[in-house]
Parts: C-alpha cells; structure tokens; sequence
C-alpha cells in the first residue's frame, strides 16, 4: 500500500479535522457558554445565584431523589443479575425485555404512567387519601419517577460481566457449604465491583438530571417539588439567564466529574481484566 | 445441553422474589395502569384525537427531525468511531470521554445551552444570521439538540465492532488492487452496517421521546416546531388524560416496535460474529 499513504495520511487528519471540529461544535461549547453565562456578571451574582434559598432547596431534593434511586436501583440490580445469570428457569428473555423497558420510554410518558397510576382518576387513589399519600404533585412522584427512568442502570452493567463468568466458582463454593451471602461477597462481588461502582455512577448522572418525567409530577412549587434541572428551566423562562446558568453550571460541574469518574473506572476495569487473563 | 435438576447455588427463591417485586411496583402496575386506562377509552375517541391538524403536525416534526438528527448522527457516528479505533493522535482519550457527555449532561442544561449558543446573538447563531438562516426556534434548532442527544448511541455501538474487524481483509483487497474508497464500500461497511443500523435506531429511538433538550430550543410553534411529547405535556396540564394517552400510544407502540427490530438485528449480528 505504498502509493497510499500519502492519501491516507491525509484522510486521516481530514477526518480527526471533521471529528474534533463535531465534538468541539456540539459537545465542547455548549460546556464552556454555560460557564461563561453563568460568570458573565462577576464572582458575587454567581454565588448569589447558587446561595439563592430555592436553589439550595432544588439541590437538596435532588440529591434525595437520586440517593433514593441509587439506593433502590442497587438493590434491585443485584438481585436481578443474580437471579438472571446464576440460574435457569423459563421466562428468562421476558424478565431481561421487561427490565428494560424504561430506558426506551420517552420522559414524559413515564410521567404520564405515573399520574395514571397515583393520579385522581385512578383505583389507588381513595386508598392513598385514606392514608394521606400525595404522590402526584409531591416528593413522592418525583423519586418515583427518578427510580423509574434509571431502573436498569445497575443490572445491565452487570450482566454481562456475571454471564461471562458462568456460574462453575458458585457452585464450587455452594457445594463446600458456603451460604449465599459467602458466595456472594467472597466469590462473585469481586468479579462485579468495576462493573457496579460505573453502574452507579451512570445511574447517578441520569438521576440528578431527569427533567421530563420529573417536570410532569412535580407541580413546579418552588421550594417544595423543584430540582434542580426544573430551577434552570423556571429561571431560564423568566429570562433570568445568569441564575439560570449559575444553577446548570453545578450540574455541569457534577457530569464532567462523572466523566472523569467514569474514564478512571473504565480504564482500571480494562487493566484488571487484562491481569485476569 | 446437560440438564440439572437440582440448583446449585442457593438463594434462587429470594433474588427472583426481590427482583419481581421490585419490578412490578416500579414498572409493570404502573404500565398496567395505562393498559386499563387505555381500555376504558373508545376507539373513535383515540382516532379522533390521532387525526386533530395539531397533532398531525406534531408528529410529522417529532419524526422528521428525529430521522434527519439520526441520520447525521449514522454517518458522524462513523466518523468519529473510525477515528476512535483505527488512529493515533494527542488528545485521543478526551475526545473518547466527551462522547459520552450527552448521557451525563442533563438535557435541560443541554437545552438552554444550545439554546443561547444558537439564537441571533448567541456565537454561533450569529454567524448563521449573516447568511439569513436561524437555528434557534426553527426545525433545524430541534435537530441541532436532537444530534447532540443521538451521537453517543451510534458511536458505542460501531466502536466495538470496529475493534473486532481484522484489518487484514482490507490489507488483502487493497494487496489486490482495490481502491480505498472501494475497500470500505465492499469490505468494511457490510460488517458495519447492522451495528450502524442499531445506533441508528437506538438513537431514532431516543430523538422521538426527547423533551428536555428540545422545549427550549424549538420555541414550540404550534403547527411549526411543536413536538409530540410538548402536545402530551400541554393535554396533561390541562387534565385531559384520555388525549394525552392516545398520543402517547403511538408514541410507546413505535419506540417498542424500534427496539423490536433493533433486537433482530443485533441477534443476526451475534449470529454473524460468533461464527
């Protein structure tokens, strides 16, 4: 291929032109307008900005909702996998489809799901006034909802590392009387951590900024039921631009920390599973 | 395939236990939920709402720009993770972190973002002023954030397969003669096809649902620049449950019947690469 190189060389800068130019247009700029809106007024209306009571309050729901979903999708996560990938049993594509199911419905149908489910029109809802439970319009609703859209975060990630695995250790160390709780911990977790600890961070990310299905059950009370992607959007629609994106440069802050955490445990996942083999 | 009788490992009827419960409460009562609503409703009633001009008009923006950001996104998608895979350059690692921004960044940050940046007097709208062509509040607006949403899905799911492909089959057509151009019409591309067909879909997928990023760059314009997710959002503040069900029908039936044939696809693939 001597007569090509030359060409190629050329093709090549040309294309890793066209792709740093697409990713600088699309990805990078729109990262650094954030940052320089946000300061476009000085140090003093940034920090008043993010100090703002309403604000403070946003964050504070937002990080309950996503330990919420962390803590929930965890649990749930685990369990699946296991049951998904340790044994046989009938209904198995099913369970995987099912599970997944809620990454490919849109936002604003899962918020519609669920004021159909808790909502006044539904079988539940004298039960839940009965017990005083708003669900609709109320914390409830938005942690549900957070739940809901980052439900199969945890669980993919590890499937597919536990069915590469087989199940020939467990079974080893189920029939030399280990209890499943042993196993677990001694044998299989360690063959997860990577996979769980990027699970989490994914499903933190998609937690802390779900705005559609959040935006339909939350009833937009500042103070009580706002997040933080729900603040941006009522600052950016009273043409407070600054406030607006004083409160998105937080979460801009929280996803290139997510990148950077996701890249560290790809990178060291890699190299473990390259001393493995 | 030997088969056991006994299982093994314990815990079998406690992880199936807590993964059911947990599915149902979160997932399946509350789709069930819309499966009895949706039963309660009339058929004339759903076509009624289906035929309105506003909601016709709704779909036919939802989905073309969802196609059009799709398709740009297929060949960038491409682009970007041949360059990802086959070459060596500084600044290699970032650009592989920054595709995946679209997942981390929430969409309303994305949304007033891209909003600011390509309205009149943002940077790059006013570039595309001087040419007479508005981006914010427009369709190409929409699918400007619709690209931005859509890369990732089509990147990851062509660099994988990229990095499986022997090179050594391109090695021997150009050995023989062939063209570049030729090599990666004839070789290349056909083992790319259906990972770029899953990115596609997964992206198209994901365009059609998209709320966030789009609400603030589309101005909404009835008729114009109203999605599909906008018009359910509108029907269910104002408490008509049975229009915005109807829509979202369509809506849910499409992304399933996507993943539906996504699923095809990628089983061929498996099919193909554990040959």
């Amino acid at each position: 291929m001597h007569k090509d190189t030359v060409g190629s060389k050329i093709v090549k800068w040309l294309l890793i032109g066209i792709s740093v130019l697409f990713v600088f247009l699309m990805l990078v700029l729109p990262l650094i307008t954030v940052i320089t809106e946000a300061l476009r007024s000085g140090w003093e209306i940034y920090l008043e900005a993010i100090t703002d009571k309403y604000t403070v309050k946003a964050i504070q729901l937002t990080l309950f909702a996503t330990i919420c979903a962390v803590i929930f999708n965890t649990i749930f996560g685990l369990f699946a996998a296991w049951t998904l990938t340790k044994f046989r049993f009938k209904g198995k594509k099913l369970l995987t489809t099912l599970i997944d199911v809620p990454v490919t419905v849109s936002p604003i149908i899962v918020g519609l799901i669920f004021v159909l489910t808790f909502g006044r029109q539904s079988l539940l809802y004298p039960v839940l006034q009965e017990l005083n439970i708003q669900v609709v319009f109320a914390v409830p609703g938005i942690v549900l909802a957070t739940v809901f859209v980052t439900f199969p975060f945890i669980s993919r990630e590890l499937i597919p590392v536990l069915e590469a695995q087989g199940t020939d250790e467990e079974e080893a160390a189920a029939l030399m009387g280990a209890n499943g709780l042993t196993i677990f911990t001694k044998v299989t977790f360690p063959h997860i951590k990577w996979a769980f600890l990027y699970g989490v961070v994914l499903c933190t990310a998609r937690a802390m900024g779900e705005f559609g299905a959040v935006s339909v059950l939350s009833g937009h009370l500042r103070g009580k039921t706002n997040t933080l992607p729900l603040h941006v959007e009522i600052l950016f629609n009273e043409f407070r631009y600054v406030p607006a994106f004083a409160v998105s440069s937080i979460l801009v802050m929280m996803a290139v920390i997510i990148l950077i955490v996701r890249s560290v445990v790809e990178y060291i996942g890699k190299r473990n599973s390259e001393d493995v083999r | 395939m030997k088969k056991r009788s006994v299982r093994v490992i314990p815990m079998f009827g406690l992880s199936m236990g807590v993964t059911l419960a947990m599915l149902s409460v979160i997932v399946l009562i509350p789709l069930a939920s819309l499966v009895v609503f949706t039963a309660q409703m009339s058929f004339s009633d759903i076509i009624e709402t289906l035929t309105r001009e506003r909601v016709l008009a709704s779909f036919r923006v939802s989905f073309g720009t969802a196609f059009l950001a799709s398709a740009i996104n297929a060949v960038m998608g491409v682009i970007l993770a041949w360059v990802l895979v086959r070459y060596d350059f500084p600044g290699k690692r970032i650009l592989d972190g920054m595709i995946e921004l679209p997942f981390a960044l929430p969409t309303a940050v994305a949304g007033i973002a891209l909003t600011s940046l390509t309205a009149d007097k943002g940077l790059v709208g006013s570039f595309f002023a001087r040419f007479g062509i508005k981006i914010a509040y427009t369709k190409i607006g929409i699918t400007v954030a619709l690209v931005f949403i859509g890369i990732p899905f089509v990147v990851r799911a062509v660099q994988p397969v990229l990095e499986k492909l022997d090179p050594s089959f391109e090695e021997a057509a150009g050995v023989m003669g062939a063209s570049r151009s030729r090599i990666f019409r004839q070789v290349i591309f056909p083992e790319l096809a259906p990972a770029v067909f899953t990115g596609f879909g997964l992206a198209f997928g994901r365009c059609l649902g998209e709320y966030g990023s789009v609400v603030f760059i589309a101005g909404n314009k009835p008729f114009e620049t109203e999605i599909t997710p906008l018009i359910i959002m509108s029907e269910l503040q104002e408490y008509d449950y049975s229009s915005a069900t109807a829509i979202a029908l369509v809506m849910l039936i499409t992304a399933f019947l996507i993943l539906f044939l996504v699923n095809l696809i990628q089983a061929r693939n498996t099919k193909i690469l554990g040959r």
